[in-house]
C-alpha cells in the first residue's frame, strides 16, 4: 500500500536513533583529542630514524650516510650531509654517520621507499597521527635530532616488523663475528700472511 | 482614523503611481503587492477584518505569484529593463481614452449608486453573518462567479497543454 | 459530547498574565495597554528566538545520531551554547552583497521574511489565557500571513541576480501555488465543524473528554486524522523541509535562495524557516490536536501551556526525523503529489466532515455506521487513488542492483 515504504524508512531512522545511545556499534564516532584512535599495527606513515639507545640516540644512529634513500625517494624530500669524521657505530666499527639529515615532511608522501631500500634497517616508517604545526616552513623540516627515535620506541609501534628485524640484524652481526673469528683463526693458522690484507678470507 | 485613511491612501496611491513609472517590471510587480497589502490595510482601517485577510490571501498569496510567473517566464531576468518607445501623440491620446472610458465607467457607477445606509452605523458582522449570507441570499451569484472562474481555469488548462508526447523516461 | 465544567483556574494558569500586569501596575494607567502589547511582544519573541535556537541545536543532535554520530557536543555542557557560538559567527562574518544585486530588495527579503513569518504567532493560542490578538477570522489571517512569505523568498532569489537563487525563486513560487491549496482545503473541515474561524473557539470546541480519558480532538475523527496528515505535508511542503526543500536543494542549487547571503542576513532565513515551522505546527496542534486541551481530565493539573508546548514538541521532533528520513523530491513529482493526491484527498474529506457534521445526532448502533462509512470515505481513496498512481511505478524495482 501506498505509504508504507515511508514509514519503513522512518522505523529504520528511529532504530539508528533509540540505538545510538545504548549500542556501540550505532555510535562508531571517537572524541579524538580525549579518546586517542587505537592504530593497527600495519598503519605507517612517515618515516624516522632509528637508534640503538635511548639515551645517545645522535651516537647511536643506525644510519651510515649511504645516501641510497636520498637518492630513491620520489618526491626527494630527504637531503643528507656526510660526516667528515668516523665514529664507532651501535657494533663498534668505525663508520661515517649523517651530519646533517634532514626530512621535508609537507613533502613526503609516506611511500615507504627510503625503508625498503635502506641497507641498514636504520629508517623505519612512524606512526605520528597528528602533526600539525604552527607555521609552514621550519616546522615541517625535520632534523637529524627530531627524526631519531630509540629502537625501543619501534618496537613499540610496530612490534612483530621491529623483531624480526632485530632477529635478522643480530644474524648478521653473528655471521660478521664468525667470519671475523674464522679469519683471525685463518691468520694464526697461517703464520705467513700473504699479500692479501684484512677482508676476503678463504671462507668468504 | 483620518490620519490613518489618509497614509493608507498615500500608500496605495503612491506604490501604484511608482510602479507605472519604473521601467524594472519586477519592481513594479513587487510594488503592485505592496499596493494591495495597502488596500487590505484599508478594509481593516474599515473594520472588515474577512475581506482584508481574504485580500492577502488572494492578492499577495496567489495572484502576485502569478504576476510574477508571468514576467520571469516571458523574458529573461537581464533584460526585465523595459525599452519603452518614446511618446507619441497616438499613444497619448489612446491611453487618454482607455482611462477617460475606465473613469466614466466607474464614476458612473459611484454616482448612480445610492448608498441607503452611508449615515447609519456599519452593521456588525461576524465571518458567521458573512457566511450565512454568501450561502444564503447571495448564493446564486457565488455559484455564477465560482462557474465562471472553473471554466477559465479549464480554458487556461486546455490552451496551456501542450499536445501529450510520450516520454521514455517518465514513467507515468 | 458535553463540555466539561471549567476547573478553576490554578496559579501556575494564571501566572504569566499576573507577572505582566504586575509589571504594568508600575506604569500609569495611560501607558498599560501600550506596555501590555510590548511585553506580549517580547514574550513571544523570546520564548520563540530560544526554541530556534534549541531547535537548531536539536535537529543537529538528532541528525547527528540518526546518522550514527554525536552531533555538536564541544561548545558548552552537551553542546548548549552551541546555537550562541553559531549567532556570534553569523553577527561576526562580512555582509557581502553581490556588485550586480538589486541591494534595495536584497536586503529588505530577509528582513520581510522574518517580520511575516512572526505574524502568524499573533493569533495561536498558547494557553488558556495566553493569545496574543483574538481575532474572530483568525484562522485566515494566519494562513494569509503564511502565503505572503513567499514573495519574500522570491524577493531574496530574485535580488541576488544568480541563476541558482533565480531557480530557486521559481522553485518557491511553484512550490507555494501547489501546496497552497491542500493547506487551505485540509483546515476548512475543522471550521465547518467547529463553526468558527477564531483559534480559540477552535480549541474550545475540541474540550472535552469521554469516560474522562479520550479527549474530543479533531485529530481522534475519521475526517480529522485524513486532515491533519495532509496539513502536515502541506505544512511540510510550505515549510521548505525536507523532503520539499527543493528551493534550497544543496546538491542541485548550492543553497538556493540563499547563495549570495552571508552573515546574519544567512541565519534571518534559518530563523523564519523555524518560525515558520512553529508556527505551521502550533496552528497543526490548535487546530486538530486540541490546542492547550490536557490529553485526559486526571492531567489538567499540568498548566494548559504546557501540554501547547509538548503538543508543538512533538510535531516539531516528527520534523526533523522526517528530514532526516525522506530524500528530496523532484520538482514534478512535488507538484504531482499536491494537485493529483492531496488535493483530491482533501476535497473528499470535506465530504466525509460534512457527513459526520450530519450525522451528529445518531446514537447507538448507528453510531457504529457512522464511524464506518467515515472510515470507508478516508481509507478507500486513499488506497484506490494511491494505488492508481503508483500503478507501473511502485514498488521499485532496481534492475541492476538487486541480483
Amino acid at each position: 500500500m501506498l505509504g508504507t515504504g515511508l514509514l519503513q524508512g522512518l522505523a529504520v531512522t528511529a532504530k539508528n536513533l533509540v540505538g545510538s545511545f545504548h549500542d556501540p556499534a550505532r555510535l562508531p564516532t571517537l572524541e579524538y583529542p580525549e579518546v586517542q584512535p587505537q592504530l593497527p599495527e600495519a598503519y605507517r606513515n612517515f618515516p624516522f630514524l632509528v637508534s640503538e639507545s635511548a639515551e645517545d640516540p645522535m651516537g647511536t644512529l643506525r644510519c651510515v650516510a649511504c645516501q641510497i634513500c636520498e637518492k630513491e625517494c620520489p618526491p626527494q624530500c630527504i637531503y643528507i650531509e656526510k660526516s667528515k669524521d668516523k665514529k664507532p657505530d651501535a657494533a663498534g666499527k668505525q663508520q661515517i654517520f649523517p651530519a646533517v639529515f634532514v626530512i621535508d615532511t609537507s613533502v613526503c608522501m609516506s611511500c615507504q621507499i627510503c625503508v625498503e631500500v635502506c641497507p641498514f634497517e636504520s629508517i623505519k616508517m612512524d606512526q605520528v597521527f597528528a602533526i600539525a604545526t604552527t607555521e609552514r616552513f621550519g616546522s615541517l623540516l625535520l632534523t637529524r635530532e627530531q627524526l631519531a627515535k630509540p629502537n625501543s620506541y619501534y618496537h613499540q609501534i610496530h612490534p612483530t616488523e621491529a623483531a624480526e628485524v632485530d632477529r635478522r640484524l643480530a644474524a648478521d652481526r653473528q655471521a660478521a663475528e664468525d667470519k671475523a673469528k674464522a679469519a683471525a683463526a685463518a691468520k694464526s693458522a697461517a703464520p705467513t700472511p700473504p699479500a692479501k690484507p684484512a677482508t676476503g678470507g678463504p671462507a668468504a | 482614523m483620518i490620519l490613518a485613511l489618509l497614509l493608507i491612501t498615500l500608500l496605495i496611491l503612491a506604490s501604484a503611481a511608482v510602479a507605472m513609472v519604473l521601467r524594472n517590471l519586477i519592481h513594479s510587480a513587487l510594488l503592485l503587492v505592496l499596493s494591495w497589502c495597502g488596500i487590505a490595510a484599508f478594509y481593516l482601517w474599515a473594520g472588515a477584518e474577512f475581506v482584508a485577510f481574504a485580500q492577502i490571501l488572494v492578492y499577495v498569496g496567489a495572484i502576485s505569484m502569478v504576476v510574477l510567473f508571468a514576467v520571469l517566464l516571458t523574458r529573461p531576468a537581464r533584460d526585465a529593463e523595459l525599452s519603452v518607445p518614446a511618446v507619441t501623440v497616438l499613444r497619448v491620446a489612446a491611453g487618454l481614452m482607455a482611462a477617460g472610458m475606465v473613469a466614466s465607467i466607474l464614476g458612473l457607477a459611484v454616482l448612480t449608486t445610492r448608498f441607503s445606509g452611508a449615515a447609519t452605523r456599519a452593521p456588525q458582522l461576524t465571518v458567521k453573518d458573512l457566511g450565512a449570507l454568501l450561502a444564503g441570499p447571495h448564493a446564486a451569484a457565488l455559484l455564477v462567479t465560482g462557474v465562471i472562474l472553473t471554466v477559465a481555469l479549464l480554458g487556461a488548462v486546455l490552451i496551456a497543454a501542450p499536445a501529450p508526447a510520450p516520454r521514455p523516461e517518465d514513467h507515468s | 459530547m458535553t463540555p466539561a465544567a471549567v476547573p478553576p483556574d490554578r496559579w501556575l494558569e494564571l501566572a504569566p498574565l499576573q507577572l505582566r500586569d504586575w509589571v504594568t501596575g508600575f506604569l500609569p494607567a495611560s501607558l498599560q495597554w501600550l506596555a501590555t502589547g510590548l511585553i506580549t511582544i517580547v514574550a513571544i519573541l523570546a520564548v520563540f528566538g530560544l526554541l530556534f535556537a534549541y531547535l537548531t541545536l536539536a535537529e543537529r543532535k538528532i541528525l547527528g545520531r540518526i546518522q550514527n554520530r554525536p552531533g555538536p557536543n564541544r561548545t558548552g555542557w552537551f553542546g548548549l551554547l552551541q546555537p550562541f557560538a553559531d549567532g556570534v559567527k553569523a553577527l561576526t562574518k562580512e555582509d557581502v552583497v553581490p556588485r550586480q544585486a538589486d541591494p534595495v530588495l536584497h536586503y529588505l527579503a530577509p528582513v520581510v521574511l522574518v517580520a511575516l513569518s512572526l505574524l502568524g504567532f499573533a493569533v495561536i493560542p498558547f494557553g488558556r489565557h495566553l493569545v496574543a490578538v483574538e481575532l474572530d477570522a483568525a484562522v485566515l489571517y494566519f494562513f494569509a500571513a503564511g502565503a505572503a512569505t513567499e514573495l519574500a523568498i522570491f524577493m531574496a532569489g530574485w535580488a541576488s541576480r544568480n541563476k541558482y537563487a533565480l531557480l530557486a525563486a521559481m522553485r518557491a513560487l511553484a512550490q507555494l501555488i501547489s501546496y497552497e491549496l491542500p493547506l487551505l482545503l485540509a483546515f476548512v473541515p475543522v471550521v465547518m465543524l467547529a463553526g468558527t474561524l477564531s483559534t480559540t473557539a477552535i480549541v474550545a470546541a475540541q474540550g472535552g473528554w469521554t469516560l474522562g480519558v479520550l479527549p474530543h480532538w479533531f485529530v481522534l475523527t475519521p475526517w480529522g486524522f485524513a486532515g491533519f496528515v495532509i496539513f502536515m505535508i502541506a505544512a511540510l511542503a510550505e515549510s521548505n523541509r525536507s523532503p520539499f526543500d527543493l528551493p534550497e536543494a544543496e546538491s542541485e542549487l548550492i543553497a538556493g535562495h540563499l547563495t549570495e547571503y552571508s552573515g546574519f542576513k544567512y541565519a534571518l532565513f534559518f530563523m523564519a524557516e523555524y518560525f515558520g515551522m512553529c508556527a505551521l505546527c502550533g496552528m497543526a496542534v490548535t487546530l486538530f490536536l486540541g490546542g492547550w486541551q490536557a490529553p485526559c481530565a486526571a492531567l489538567e493539573c499540568i498548566p494548559s501551556y504546557a501540554w501547547f508546548g509538548a503538543k508543538l514538541l512533538t510535531l516539531l521532533l516528527g520534523f526533523i526525523w522526517i528530514r532526516a528520513t525522506l530524500p528530496r523530491l523532484r520538482m514534478d513529482q512535488l507538484t504531482r503529489l499536491a494537485w493529483k493526491f492531496l488535493v483530491p484527498l482533501a476535497l473528499i474529506n470535506l465530504g466525509t466532515a460534512a457527513f459526520w457534521s450530519l450525522t451528529a445526532g445518531w446514537t447507538g448502533g448507528l453510531q457504529l455506521v457512522r464511524w464506518a462509512v467515515a472510515l470507508a470515505l478516508v481509507a478507500g481513496p486513499f488506497v484506490l487513488l494511491g494505488r492508481r498512481l503508483s500503478r507501473g511505478v511502485a514498488p521499485r524495482v532496481y534492475r541492476y542492483a538487486s541480483s
